[in-house]
């Protein structure tokens, strides 16, 4: 009898296991159906782009980008020992570490005064945001002018003061300085919408209980505000790296990486290699080590921001 | 001492018509005084204004005898517990507690000496390195308390610190904070629209509806003499029983249902004989004995409170309740004999809403026993 028992016992456990193995079966044929269009996207327009391009980092090639003779980690070797390549990490680690803080700071002090409730403060708030809606290229034809050396603005207004001009996109000690300036100007609409969006988001009842308690502006700035926006910032601060990595557009039109490579970064090196010297091997090469500088950094960023960054 | 005074306050937002209008006030020093009234009647906009986050629109505000509508929140030497308490999330128990010393630049030993002081006051020893997240409601409370509590400022301001918790959590709440406020020596505004709440924290209550002053008076004041028919229907529960009534040929009739024979010593000076409303707590409708039952009533619901039982009735379109000690075995349907009396009957113009005659025989029955 007792024996009976456990039998059919076991026989259902059995038949649970069964049923739940196609319920499993089901709900990841499901999942993947959902998924199938972005995998899609993402195999056409990344994986495969991404894999060609360790594929050709491996090979020479010629013009038109055909893979003629293999030479395993060679192309990897003469990068490292090009000076060129150097220079151009070097400006672009420059070039991030002007861009970055001052982009975030920047956007950070418009959008805790936008965030002020003020009178007409939707005035400035569509000011402050407003470079998001201008492309790189009509951005970087203003900044030319911005920058001319005879009649554009900035030295017109130097030599207000009598100062003497700056050759601002053809002097090597600026135009790194020219290029990043520019930048900052145009990343600034986006980070600071989202950081004034994440102020926003910050109850009020804090601030009126720190009222009460007796806090300065710059104590509830400190205490609350940078705290409570840490997850917005870091988001922005990760974007902006990222971003500033990938620079292309406003290096292209205003300085062409010149002038002696100062403004060369990485991403303008690797098309220069790619589409003027016809080196796709080692162009690929290039964007095979951008790739793993980003990724080993932005590793780090989240390693570090997770103590950091209070989530709700 | 008068610690807080109000002289025709006023308050509109965006110039739009007033939520508050005309509130005289003066509130004793260590008096636990409590605001009540339905949503929206304009009790958070009143105790935001004394805490001086919303500005006021018109009339005065003293806070120790010194006009105070021009300072700033933190010059006007009081706390104040949110409704959905404003702990920082980000900041531990303890950091939260010492937010308002540490930016008051208070000394670091009297920091720690108050913490110690509070922490163990309010139960939260245990817990001063956790984030609020990690709180339940009940303990979030604490926390909030003591942040008022450490300021050591004299006049405490909480807007329904309770609403959130369950309802033993409440009874117990009200204890502590009821203790806390006379062991300090706190002046306490405190808001609710809880009326049980209201009437057992408040040493004086004010009835406030769409912005104006319904009546202030103690808790027992406001039962027993409601100067109006809000405050009548909105003190007590049950909800006081009304119904319209006339005077004709010496009887009371109410509601076209209720025949009840008054003498002039029932009702006293009151010389209106129509547009009368009148209102009977449930307490005073009493189970009639044979030879003492006034009326008999069909009981339409029956409700169980383990010692007492509410009983209720149709009379005319109203539905009264009666509620009655003990454990009644009434059915639906049923005819239950009641005693119904005018002594028990407060007055009030159904036109003004106001009183004319408080119930005149509260004292005897109900004993307000002073001891
Ligand atoms: N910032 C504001 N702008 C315009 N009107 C407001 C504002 N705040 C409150 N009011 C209005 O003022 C009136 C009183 O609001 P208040 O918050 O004081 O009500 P309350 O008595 O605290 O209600 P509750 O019990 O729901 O908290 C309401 O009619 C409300 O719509
Ligand atoms: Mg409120």
């Amino acid at each position: 009898m007792s024996d009976l028992l456990i039998e059919a016992e076991k026989d259902y456990t059995g038949e649970f296991l069964k049923a739940k193995k196609v319920q499993r079966t089901k709900s990841f044929l499901k999942g993947v159906l959902f998924l199938l269009p972005s995998i899609i996207l993402f195999s056409v327009f990344l994986f495969y782009p991404l894999f060609k391009t360790i594929y050709l980092s491996f090979f020479l090639t010629d013009s038109s980008g055909a893979t003629t003779v293999f030479v395993g980690m060679n192309n990897f070797k003469a990068i490292f020992t090009s000076p060129l390549f150097l220079k151009s990490l070097e400006v672009t680690f420059l070039f991030v570490l002007y861009t970055v803080p001052g982009t975030v700071i920047v956007s950070l002090f418009l959008a805790v005064l936008a965030n002020e409730k003020l009178r007409g403060i939707g005035i400035f708030r569509t000011i402050f945001s407003s470079t998001m809606g201008i492309s790189v290229a009509a951005a970087s034809v203003f900044w030319m002018f911005l920058f001319h050396p005879t009649i554009g603005w900035l030295n017109q207004i130097l030599e207000l003061f009598g100062v003497e001009a700056i050759g601002w996109l053809t002097d090597p000690d600026w135009a790194l300085i020219s290029v990043s300036l520019s930048t900052i100007w145009m990343n600034v609409g986006f980070t600071f919408l989202i950081l004034l969006g994440g102020l926003q988001s910050i109850d009020s009842y804090l601030y009126e209980s720190a009222d009460i308690d007796g806090a300065s502006y710059f104590y509830k700035l400190r205490r609350i505000t940078i705290p409570m926006l840490s997850p917005t910032l870091f988001f922005v601060i990760t974007v902006s790296f990222i971003n500033a990595f990938q620079t292309f557009g406003q290096v292209d039109m205003l300085t062409r990486g010149g002038p002696q490579n100062e403004t060369n970064v990485i991403v303008y090196s690797i098309y220069q290699e790619a589409f003027m010297n016809y080196q796709h091997g080692a162009a690929s090469a290039q964007a095979i080590i951008l790739f793993v500088i980003i990724l080993l950094l932005t590793l780090v960023q989240f390693k570090l921001g997770e103590r950091k960054v209070h989530y709700q | 001492m008068q610690h807080v005074e109000m002289i025709d306050l006023e308050k509109s937002y965006d110039n739009q018509k007033n939520v508050l209008n005309g509130i005289n006030l003066a509130i004793e020093e260590g008096e636990f005084f409590v605001l009540v009234g339905p949503s929206g009647s304009g009790k958070s906009t009143l105790l935001r204004m004394i805490a001086g986050l919303e500005d006021i629109t018109g009339g005065i505000l003293k806070i120790n005898d010194k006009v105070v509508n021009h300072l700033r929140p933190k010059d006007r030497n009081l706390s104040m517990v949110f409704q959905n308490y404003a702990l920082y999330p980000h900041l531990t128990v303890e950091q939260n507690i010492l937010f308002g010393l540490h930016a008051k630049k208070v000394e670091k030993k009297e920091q720690q000496k108050r913490l110690i002081e509070t922490a163990e006051m309010m139960g939260l020893t245990e817990l001063l390195k956790r984030k609020p997240k990690q709180l339940s409601g009940g303990q979030r409370q604490r926390v909030a308390l003591a942040r008022s509590v450490v300021s050591h400022a004299p006049l405490c301001l909480m807007d329904e610190p309770l609403s959130n918790l369950d309802a033993k959590l409440r009874a117990h709440m009200r204890i502590e904070i009821r203790r806390l406020q006379k062991k300090l020596g706190l002046t306490m505004i405190y808001v609710t629209h809880d009326q049980v709440e209201a009437m057992t924290m408040g040493d004086r209550i004010m009835v406030l509806n769409d912005g104006k002053i319904q009546q202030v008076g103690d808790p027992i004041t406001l039962y027993n003499e409601p100067a109006n028919l809000f405050v009548a229907s909105f003190i007590g529960s049950p909800k006081i029983n009304l119904g319209t009534a006339v005077i004709r040929d010496h009887h009371l009739i109410i509601e076209d249902s209720i025949h009840i024979p008054i003498t002039t010593s029932d009702i006293g000076n009151i010389i209106q004989k129509d547009d009368l409303t009148i209102g009977i707590r449930a307490e005073h409708i009493f189970h009639g004995e044979e030879d003492k039952k006034t009326h008999e009533l069909e009981v339409i619901n029956v409700e169980h409170l383990g010692n007492e039982t509410l009983l209720t009735f149709e009379i005319g379109k109203e539905l009264w309740t009666a509620k009655w000690l003990g454990q009644w075995r009434a059915r639906v349907g049923d005819k239950v004999p009641v005693k119904i009396s005018v002594e028990h009957m407060s007055f009030f113009d159904s036109k003004t809403t106001e009183l004319i005659k408080p119930a005149s025989n509260t004292a005897k029955e109900q004993e307000v026993v002073a001891i």
